[in-house]
């Protein structure tokens, strides 16, 4: 790995002028970004760590649903968020293993955006919020194809706002190897009606399925989901799992989110 | 070079650092501390595991700078004051929990934080627990039994034996 120079601010002013700096890159649990560095992926000159900023860390309900500091690991969102939003605390739960979700933040899993990572289709399913510090960007505007965002060189992720759903459920088809979603998808029935988010299946990323959508707004049951078909033109194929085995898991999947929804 | 301070296993320390030394580095090499294994280095096999501030982590994914101030807590010391192993440890050996002990210090800490937070585990939250703990030995039932054991409960035939 090549050497850096390292800060901790204390403060999001502080942060943002270090990363205002040529070659800054945040660092959060860095469970995604030391693996990166060791291949000599990433080659950042200041990593700037935003794990000592107390506005940044926290799970709590405010305006326009329950908002979670970016920098919060997994493991206190599992925890925190179990009464308040049941399916994401399960998701956040259900996140590799314990030693990951101890130091992996649902920031940097949304800046990051790996198209087989979890929390992207709960931030999408939810119709989520993603607070930098400059602005307020809509989950539908955010996601914008793997490992690509709406963020702007230097932009820090500061909290994510989800709203609640009546009912939600995430189900994940785990690779076995990595734990990561071979494919996953978060389900939400909110008032207004029924968000499907999928993730670790398509070659653009986190999406919305849409007619399911329709389907489920209508009946919110498995059944609903009967005479629908996914597009595996799409979709993933690799060593794990073909176009046509995903596109299946996606309707599969789905329809035991709806199950488990609650 | 910086030196970088933090509490480990009780007593106040510092070393060398780099910005991209590791945690587990610093724990070998900066301190001489090498019960805390390298398996993999990519955050796979969990033989590097230790606890920060009370938290099972990898510490070969965790920057010693970044945990500077903590405390830190590893395999060297879990033994009861005396240097009699801990209650957990002396499950390992009495159920034969390791074959050539490479992954028994991860084993051990990631065992001791789910104790910690729950003292009295299924089979089945221990095994979930340690999915991100490889062996390549034992295949997992006897270091299943010492988890169990240590916890005070009757060792079952486990499940898949
Ligand atoms: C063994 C293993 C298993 C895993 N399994 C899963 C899984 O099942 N599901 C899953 O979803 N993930 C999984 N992960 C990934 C894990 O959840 C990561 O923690 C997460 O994807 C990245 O979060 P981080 O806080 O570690 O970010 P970092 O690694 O610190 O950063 C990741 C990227 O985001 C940027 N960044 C970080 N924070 C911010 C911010 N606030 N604003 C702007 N940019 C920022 C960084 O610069 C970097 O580019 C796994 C990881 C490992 C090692
Ligand atoms: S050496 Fe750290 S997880 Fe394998
Ligand atoms: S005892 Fe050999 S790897 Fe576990």
């Amino acid at each position: 790995m090549h050497n850096f120079e390292f800060v901790k601010p204390s403060n999001i002013a502080d942060a943002v002028q270090a990363m205002a700096s040529e070659g800054a890159q945040a660092l959060s649990g860095g469970q995604t970004l030391l693996p990166t560095m060791k291949q000599r992926l990433a080659q950042p000159e200041t990593l700037v760590s935003l794990t000592a900023i107390p506005e940044m860390q926290g799970v709590c309900m405010g305006e326009g649903g329950l908002h979670i500091g970016a920098a919060t690991t997994h493991a206190t969102v599992a925890q925190e968020a179990a009464s308040l939003y049941p399916g994401l605390a399960a998701l956040a739960g259900g996140i590799g293993d314990p030693m990951v979700r101890n130091r992996g933040t649902v920031g940097g899993s949304v800046a990051n955006n790996d198209p087989a990572a979890c929390y992207p289709s709960a931030v999408l399913a939810s119709g989520a919020t993603v607070v930098t510090n400059t602005r307020k960007i809509a989950a539908d505007d955010y996601f914008q194809g793997m490992f690509t965002t709406a963020l702007e060189e230097g932009e820090i992720i500061t909290s994510v706002i989800f709203p609640v759903p009546a009912k939600s459920a995430y189900v994940k088809f785990n690779q076995p190897a990595s734990r990561f979603a071979l494919t996953g998808v978060f389900v939400a029935q909110f008032d207004t009606g029924v968000r499907v988010a999928v993730t670790g299946a398509s070659n653009n990323g986190v999406f919305r399925w849409a007619e399911a959508e329709a389907a489920l707004s209508k009946d919110f049951s498995a059944a609903a989901l009967a005479g629908l078909s996914v597009d595996a033109s799409e979709m993933i194929n690799d060593l794990h799992g073909t176009a046509a085995y995903r596109a299946n898991l996606v309707k599969v999947l789905t329809g035991r989110a709806v199950t488990a929804a609650r | 070079m910086t030196k970088v301070s933090m509490t480990v296993n009780g007593k106040a320390v510092s070393a060398e650092a780099e910005g991209r030394t590791l945690l587990s580095a610093y724990l070998r090499e900066g301190l001489g501390l090498t019960g805390t294994h390298i398996g993999c280095d990519t955050s796979q096999c969990g033989a590097c595991v230790v606890h920060v501030d009370g938290k099972a982590v990898k510490s070969c994914s965790v920057f010693a700078m970044d945990v500077a101030g903590s405390e830190v807590r590893t395999i060297e010391g879990m033994a009861n004051a005396d240097g009699s192993l801990s209650v957990l440890q002396q499950a390992f050996q009495d159920n034969h929990g390791l074959q050539c002990g490479f992954c028994t210090p991860g084993m051990v800490m990631a065992s001791a934080a789910l104790l910690a937070d729950n003292p009295k585990p299924t089979e089945a939250e221990v095994r979930h627990h340690l999915e991100g703990n490889i062996c390549r030995c034992t295949g997992y039932h006897n270091i299943v039994k010492a988890v169990l054991a240590a916890s005070g409960q009757d060792v079952p035939a486990v499940a898949a034996e």
